[in-house]
């Protein structure tokens, strides 16, 4: 009981940081329009002319799975800057496992990815995407979530082994932008040549992607049930990995 | 009477750095203990050791009967603590920075509703309890850390130069609820201080560090007794000499400034 109590006061904590930054709200925005629009627009019709169909049906669940890629990081990472700003030794100190202190941070940080998930899914209606059924939205939304959950653990799990914010552009340009350029979020994986067929298999992203595409397009590439497995069992890897490593951080 | 700190040959390196060279001591239940010392000393260090935030090089050290390095749960429900760096989270409002406290330390809501009134009147911050934190002037930040570190009553409370940039009324009343707490709850208190007087004033028993060596230890008579000075801070210049430490060679009011600049 006293441990549920923490981790929802730490999931509300992330989650008043975040309504109360209107800037990163509004700032987070800007990419994903960027992209539906330019790369929607813009490649929607040579796309059609190579017989792939309607490239905002296809674009709209990988620009949604960017958004929360990068917002879910960002909220992992955050503890850099609780360990700049003092906060972190405050809440190192507590009586509480820190397993509770972690999973209640990464809930909220994931919570706060899938509300971008979801403001950026209402914006593809205006650029005129439309999920095929109302039936599969919760299972598009669970996908959601545990993208959201996956990436967040992830970056709670780096973030407790940098010291400073001198790694994170490190992380943005070797580690984010290529699980987001090589994810199948901008292109089909049908018909890659070999090796980058591989590399996207690798990529996690990758599964989180084909999963909000087949139910919200109706046209996934490994199968949505095989992507939520794959995704489920990725996610408790992390959050055992990022666990431990947070319970050993030393401020 | 049981000790409610035992520190055994306590080593920290960093790198090349002996921060901590071997301490030992130990604090009584009920005891009020002033760790003094220049700055550099290892000060801060040994109490992020003793407080579960850093692992020591070698050594042991027991918190009310366990163990830091091998019970870090248990040693964590018995102190706690006020650092010497800020803490807060200044996105929150001053409440709630509170209030996140009280529930990671297990406080009920009647409770704790009471308890962070009273502390935030002690340190007249009240009426400002629902504005955010980053809008606080420096000293009224100090004053927040202060009421949350007596937010929970804990066995043991470490105060790392707790009254550093503070005005004499907030001092004077942080130390009187302190004496109160000792009183009613025998509660045992770890602090620093540069300011010799308020050692002198506060604590039964003094340890003086320098360069990570504990060099005396004793009541304040001892210590002045022992280097044949009238007042404190006579016999700590006789006990850590009159040279500036490199290490940290600045004054408090750059200190506070270095504290608040983000
Ligand atoms: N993370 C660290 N890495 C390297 N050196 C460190 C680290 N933390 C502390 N030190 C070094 O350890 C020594 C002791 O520092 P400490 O903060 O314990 O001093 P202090 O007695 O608290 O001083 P002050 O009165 O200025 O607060 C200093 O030389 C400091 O530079
Ligand atoms: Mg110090």
């Amino acid at each position: 009981m006293k441990n549920l109590k923490i981790i929802y006061i730490l999931w509300l904590r992330q989650l008043k940081r975040y309504v109360r930054s209107k800037s990163r709200m509004i700032g987070s925005l800007g990419q994903p329009i960027l992209f539906l629009v330019a790369l929607g627009f813009g490649f929607g019709p040579i796309y059609a002319k190579a017989g792939g169909g309607n490239y905002m049906q296809f674009l709209a669940p990988g620009v949604m799975c960017m958004s929360i890629l990068f917002t879910s990081i960002f909220s992992g990472i955050e503890i850099i800057w609780d360990r700049q700003f003092g906060y972190l030794k405050e809440t190192l100190v507590a009586p509480v496992s820190r397993i509770y202190i972690m999973i209640g941070r990464t809930l909220g940080g994931a919570t706060v990815a899938m509300i971008q998930g979801l403001v950026v899914f209402t914006l593809t209606f205006f650029v005129g995407f439309r999920p095929i059924s109302l039936t599969m939205l919760p299972v598009a939304f669970l996908a959601m979530f545990l993208i959201a959950l996956f990436f967040t653990a992830l970056g709670t799990a780096i973030g407790s082994r940098l010291d400073d914010m001198q790694g994170f552009q490190i992380i943005i340009n070797f580690l984010v932008m290529p699980l987001f350029f090589l994810s199948g979020a901008l292109f089909p994986i049908d018909g890659l040549p070999k090796a980058l067929e591989i590399v996207t298999r690798l990529d996690p992203l990758s599964y989180g992607v084909d999963a909000l595409r087949g139910t919200l397009s109706g046209a996934a590439h490994f199968g949505v049930g095989f992507d939520l497995t794959i995704i489920s069992i990725l996610v408790l890897i992390v959050m055992f990995i990022g666990a431990k490593m947070f319970s050993k951080i030393e401020v | 009477m049981p000790n409610i700190i035992e520190v055994k040959k306590l080593v920290k390196n960093f790198n090349e750095i002996e921060a901590v060279k071997n301490i030992s001591f130990n604090v009584k239940k009920g005891e009020a203990f002033a760790f003094l010392g220049p700055n550099g000393a290892g000060k801060t260090t040994t109490i992020r050791m003793l407080t579960t935030l850093l692992v020591p090089t070698s050594g042991e050290v027991i918190l009310d009967g366990s163990n830091v390095l091998e019970n870090p749960n248990e040693v964590r429900n018995s102190f706690g603590i006020i650092f010497q760096d800020p803490s807060l989270d200044t996105e929150l409002t001053a409440y709630e920075n509170m209030e996140i406290h009280a529930v990671m330390y297990g406080l009920q809501k009647i409770l704790y509703k009471r308890r962070i009134e009273e502390l935030m009147k002690l340190v007249d911050l009240w009426d400002r309890k629902n504005d955010l934190v980053k809008n606080f002037s420096g000293g009224m930040k100090r004053r927040l850390e202060i009421a949350r570190g007596l937010l929970h009553h804990p066995k043991v409370l470490f105060l790392d130069e707790p009254t550093l940039g503070l005005d004499p009324q907030t001092r004077n009343n942080m130390w009187t609820h302190i004496k109160a707490l000792r009183e009613k709850e025998g509660l045992s208190v770890f602090f620093t201080t540069h300011y010799m007087e308020e050692a002198e004033r506060n604590a039964d028993r003094i340890a003086v560090i320098d360069h990570g060596k504990i060099v005396a230890e004793g009541s304040p008579d001892d210590l002045k007794k022992k280097t044949n000075t009238k007042s404190l801070e006579d016999a700590f210049l006789a006990l850590t000499g009159k040279q500036i430490r490199d290490e940290g060679a600045e004054n408090g009011a750059s200190r506070m400034a270095r504290r608040w600049k983000h």
